[in-house]
């Protein structure tokens, strides 16, 4: 699988060890490292410059000396109160599906084993839907029927596809089935609409930044606070899994248990990403597959994909106000249409390499 | 592993038992008899419910009175479902076969996603509103997504996974271009959001004439093809042995699988699972030979199709919940059923 290393690739290559007197030791890959850093210099170049786009444009300059606290009043409103949140969310958001996916595609063991495919995010939409649909509920009241919608769908997928174990094929064809089901539920659900709750709610399903403010930004903050670091303590033994159940718990990973902790985060991470923006596709498909082949690892590239899902979704979201015009088209349809062309290579890349 | 039934079951196909044998011309007959109730069913049940003598008076003795008009009006929509339903079920059975999957399914292998996207390209873009029109837009977009799923899938070495997936993930890809036609054109929203959940009740006279030569051919075709699939089941090298042509069977049944799911499609939208359920059912009664596979098939997936109309149209009278959504909902969980039995050695 995908942690084998290729022929005559050491995966020792450009590592560097530190280690402590006190027995404990970290192992550092300078390009890994080289590639979260650019990446996190892409994404705040991009959060600027995103910042700075609109129907009233802002110098570079200009948006970072307002952000360090001293621009001019007009400009700290529409900064300050207008586009930083949105851009927050969309950093946030991007960062929590690359993390999810990035997960997800470790635990199936398949690089599409995503969110998207698994059904998280038609599932996150079939209690949105409910909401705005048969309750016409605000924003506020969608958000809570995603998250839970979201969580509902990762429990069923979990328990569905757990027989002795959760076994990485079970899970992605459970989730399959799953996604079918809640494709026919949201299709349904759009059929009852009437055309104005109908547009409402299609718009709401490509997933979009338009009109995010603080409400969302702090959410999303806190559960990353506490999921982020949560995770990566558990990503040893992550890795060690992806050799197979056999093997880590030979080694000492409590496997089920490291499992399901894990897909849990997941799963909340998804969930809140996509009540806060919707199911923006593909995000979490890519991010980790795109991370994975710069930083050229084996492993699940936790941070490097977190890192990649943010950069991702705030330049998809500038590309998608540049090409169409402020807020015409949501930010979805750009990761939908580039994401699509994207998977179609990757299809094609990883059948000829026979690791699909 | 391309497993398509448990070794012990393909063995005793050889030699089916006795039983069996004189069983299944017995069973054929009584599964057109329980077709005939459904289709008498779908007639009389409804928002208005019509008695068997007024179902008879319409059907035979037309007078022009309201409840012969509800006849007519159910009669097209029931002769659609009779349709479709064989189409869906026979272009499953002879995808299972050729991919030699269990799970195989129009739906799943995103194959009525293609249809999906060129239609409504077809609707949006090119101005076509007829359903001769746009019917030959399904089978472009059936025929090129299948092709994909099947090259993409590892063509020969596919696995229920690999197949299953490469289709989930065209199938989002295409979804995620509907969406975004539909955000951009609300005309095209208000009519497409009826049609890509799958639904009868867009039947008309006209819809019957304009699909039943493509379903009639593509039954035939596949009809005809029982037996070299059956070769073909054996494995590549026994079939050739035994005289199977196996480029030319994969192609024939590529196209009949194609023909008959691009021809539903544009008919009645995407509807998922009927294609996987009743080929399952039929096998475990049948045993693995496709001569009495694909017959079953063809009459008893019109059965599950019509009964879920009926289903849809009493769960939620006076309003009617779409077909589509009523076999996703029953086909989901035998899905995951079907998933679960299997050993994970076999998948």
């Amino acid at each position: 699988m995908k942690t084998a290393p290729k022929n005559g690739r050491r995966p020792v290559r450009g590592s560097r060890a530190l280690r402590t007197p006190g027995g404990l030791s970290l192992r550092l890959d300078v390009r890994a490292l080289v590639v979260v850093a650019l990446l996190l210099v892409a994404a705040l170049a991009a959060s600027v410059v995103l910042i700075g786009t609109g129907d009233f444009p802002i110098p570079a300059g200009d948006v970072v000396r307002t952000l360090l606290g001293d621009g001019d009043p007009g400009q700290e409103f529409i900064v300050n109160e207008l586009r930083l949140p949105r851009v927050l969310v969309g950093l946030l958001v991007g960062a929590s599906l690359g993390l999810g996916g990035a997960l997800f595609q470790s635990i199936s063991r398949n690089p599409l084993g995503s969110p998207d495919v698994l059904g998280l995010s038609q599932g996150s939409t079939a209690g949105a839907l409910v909401v705005i649909v048969l309750m016409s509920g605000s924003a506020t009241e969608v958000t809570v029927g995603a998250l839970v919608g979201g969580l509902a769908t990762g429990a069923a997928i979990y328990l569905l596809a757990w027989k002795q174990g959760v076994h990485g094929y079970r899970l992605v064809l459970v989730g399959i089935g799953v996604n079918a089901v809640a494709v026919a539920v949201n299709g349904y659900l759009l059929t009852k609409a009437d055309l104005v709750d109908a547009a409402r709610a299609v718009v709401w399903m490509t997933g979009s930044l338009n009109g995010r403010g603080w409400e969302q930004v702090w959410p999303l903050t806190l559960l990353c606070a506490v999921l982020v670091p949560l995770v990566l303590a558990n990503a040893r033994g992550l890795r060690m899994m992806e050799m197979g159940d056999d093997l880590s718990h030979a080694l000492g990973v409590r496997v089920e248990r490291v499992r399901a902790l894990l897909m849990v985060a997941a799963v909340l991470l998804t969930a809140a990403a996509t009540a806060a923006a919707g199911p923006v596709a593909f995000v979490a498909l890519i991010a980790p597959q795109l991370a994975r082949r710069l930083t050229r690892l084996p492993g699940p590239n936790l941070v490097p994909s977190l890192c990649m899902g943010a950069t991702l979704l705030v330049a998809a979201d500038w590309a998608s106000q540049r090409a169409f015009g402020a807020d015409q088209l949501p930010v979805g349809v750009v990761t939908g249409v580039v994401g699509g062309l994207y998977l179609l290579w990757l299809l094609v890349a990883e059948r000829r390499a026979g690791r699909i | 592993m391309l497993v398509d039934s448990p070794p012990e079951q393909r063995a005793d196909a050889a030699s089916a038992p006795p039983a069996r044998r004189a069983i299944r011309p017995l069973g054929l007959l009584v599964a057109v008899a329980v077709l005939a109730a459904v289709v008498v069913a779908s007639i009389a049940i409804g928002a208005r419910q019509l008695s068997l003598e007024q179902v008879w008076h319409g059907l035979f003795q037309a007078t022009g009175t309201y409840g012969d008009t509800v006849v007519d009006d159910r009669l097209a929509r029931t002769l659609l479902g009779l349709l479709a339903g064989v189409a869906l079920g026979l272009s499953g059975a002879v995808l299972q076969a050729l991919t030699r999957n269990p799970l195989a399914d129009p739906g799943l292998l995103g194959i009525n996603a293609g249809a999906s996207a060129a239609v409504v390209t077809a609707i949006t873009y090119l101005g076509v509103t007829s359903l001769t029109g746009y019917v030959w837009f399904a089978f472009l977009g059936a025929a090129v997504v299948g092709a994909l799923v099947w090259f993409l899938g590892g063509s020969r070495g596919a696995t229920p996974v690999r197949l299953a997936l490469a289709g989930t993930a065209i199938t989002a890809a295409l979804y995620g271009f509907v969406q975004a036609v539909m955000i951009m054109d609300d005309a095209a929203l208000g009519k497409m959001r009826f049609w890509t959940v799958g639904s009868l009740n867009t039947a008309t006279d006209l819809t019957l004439r304009q699909v039943l030569p493509f379903i009639a051919a593509g039954t035939l075709l596949s009809l005809a093809l029982a037996r070299p699939l059956n070769a073909m089941a054996m494995g590549d090298d026994t079939a050739k042995a035994l005289g199977a042509h196996l480029g030319r069977t994969r192609a024939l049944a590529m196209l009949a699988a194609t023909v008959l799911c691009g021809a539903a499609t544009a008919a009645c939208g995407p509807i998922m699972f009927v294609g996987l359920m009743v080929p399952h059912v039929v096998r475990s009664f049948t045993g693995p030979d496709l001569r009495w596979i694909l017959p079953y098939a063809a009459v008893l997936s019109p059965v599950l199709l019509l009964g879920a109309d009926v289903l849809g149209r009493v769960v939620a009278r006076p309003a009617e919940l779409q077909v589509g959504i009523v076999t996703a909902v029953l086909g989901g969980p035998v899905f995951i059923f079907l998933v679960r039995r299997r050993r994970t050695t076999q998948l």
